[in-house]
């Protein structure tokens, strides 16, 4: 993993005020990136069961595919996410949840990224996101 | 707090009830048959792009998703178990700097076991949208 790309990924990460709210971080296997949401009371949607908010998951795939545009093309503005469409799975329970992304094409202006998301077992996801994101140099 | 969720106003049951939407601060502005009506304020630890503080769209995500629960739930004389199947939001503008988001839900058709919602977010004018949205829910029976 290039020096440029990671510390693009730290940047976006420790800059981004919402990344900290919701507590999220991630961890660098080589040039795989797994994006990491430890549990916490406030993200609960459904105390009953309890599960995780929807809007808390879908929030969380949509931060890990800007983050894995931040390792793909470094020195970019935060992309403007243009649609995300989300498939919710299974219930996302009270524990850890992990996701990685694919950057299907990332063209001038706009990538496509692909996220999945899961609990227990990879092979089992809670949930899925396709987004559409704009991407913009700094000097725009 | 002697309340519990299934005696408590549908107000309650949006907000304090619901630990994350507590966290975020939604507001329930209004809500009438299969339809509803939130709010999130801006707040600095919910910036999305620091550049322009802008709230992050993933707040609009969250408000969106509760505000089409809350018009599943505002279709029902009880509270009923729901939970979102998909989610489709188009993001058509950035929120101005620094302004909170308010969003607007129907849900247009009940069906027996899945129900169907559109919503829209602004920021300051409900004719100027910064997104849209098209979800389905699962309505589980009440046990």
């Amino acid at each position: 993993m290039d020096a440029a790309a990671v510390q693009s990924l730290d940047s976006f990460l420790q800059r981004v005020p919402y990344v900290r709210f919701l507590g999220m971080r991630v961890e660098l296997a080589g040039d795989e990136m797994t994006a990491v949401l430890p549990f916490a009371d406030h993200l609960v949607g459904n105390p009953m069961i309890p599960a995780l908010h929807g809007g808390v998951v879908g929030a969380f795939l949509e931060l890990t595919a800007l983050a894995q545009i931040s390792l793909a093309q470094p020195g970019l503005k935060v992309p403007k996410t243009v649609d995300i469409n989300l498939d919710y799975l299974r219930p996302a329970g009270p524990q850890d949840t992990f996701a990685r992304a694919t950057v299907r094409k990332i063209g001038r202006r706009v990538a496509n990224v692909q996220v999945e998301a899961w609990q227990d077992s990879r092979a089992k996801p809670v949930a899925g996101l396709t987004g559409h994101f704009l991407l913009r140099t700094v000097t725009e | 707090m002697s309340e519990t969720y299934d005696t408590a106003s549908l107000a309650s049951r949006m907000t304090m009830f619901v630990p994350h939407a507590a966290a975020l601060g939604m507001e329930l502005i209004s809500s009438g048959p299969a339809r509803g009506v939130m709010r999130a304020e801006w707040r600095p630890d919910l910036v999305g792009d620091p550049d322009t503080e802008v709230i992050a769209s993933g707040v609009v995500t969250a408000l969106i998703d509760h505000t089409c629960g809350l018009a599943i739930n505002a279709a029902f004389d009880l509270p009923a178990p729901i939970a979102t199947l998909d989610l489709r939001i188009d993001y058509l503008r950035a929120a101005a700097p620094r302004a909170g988001v308010t969003a607007e839900a129907h849900a247009y058709k009940i069906a027996r076991s899945i129900g169907f919602v559109r919503a829209q977010a602004w920021d300051t004018d409900p004719d100027d949208l910064v997104a849209t949205a098209q979800a389905t829910f699962i309505i589980n029976p009440r046990v």
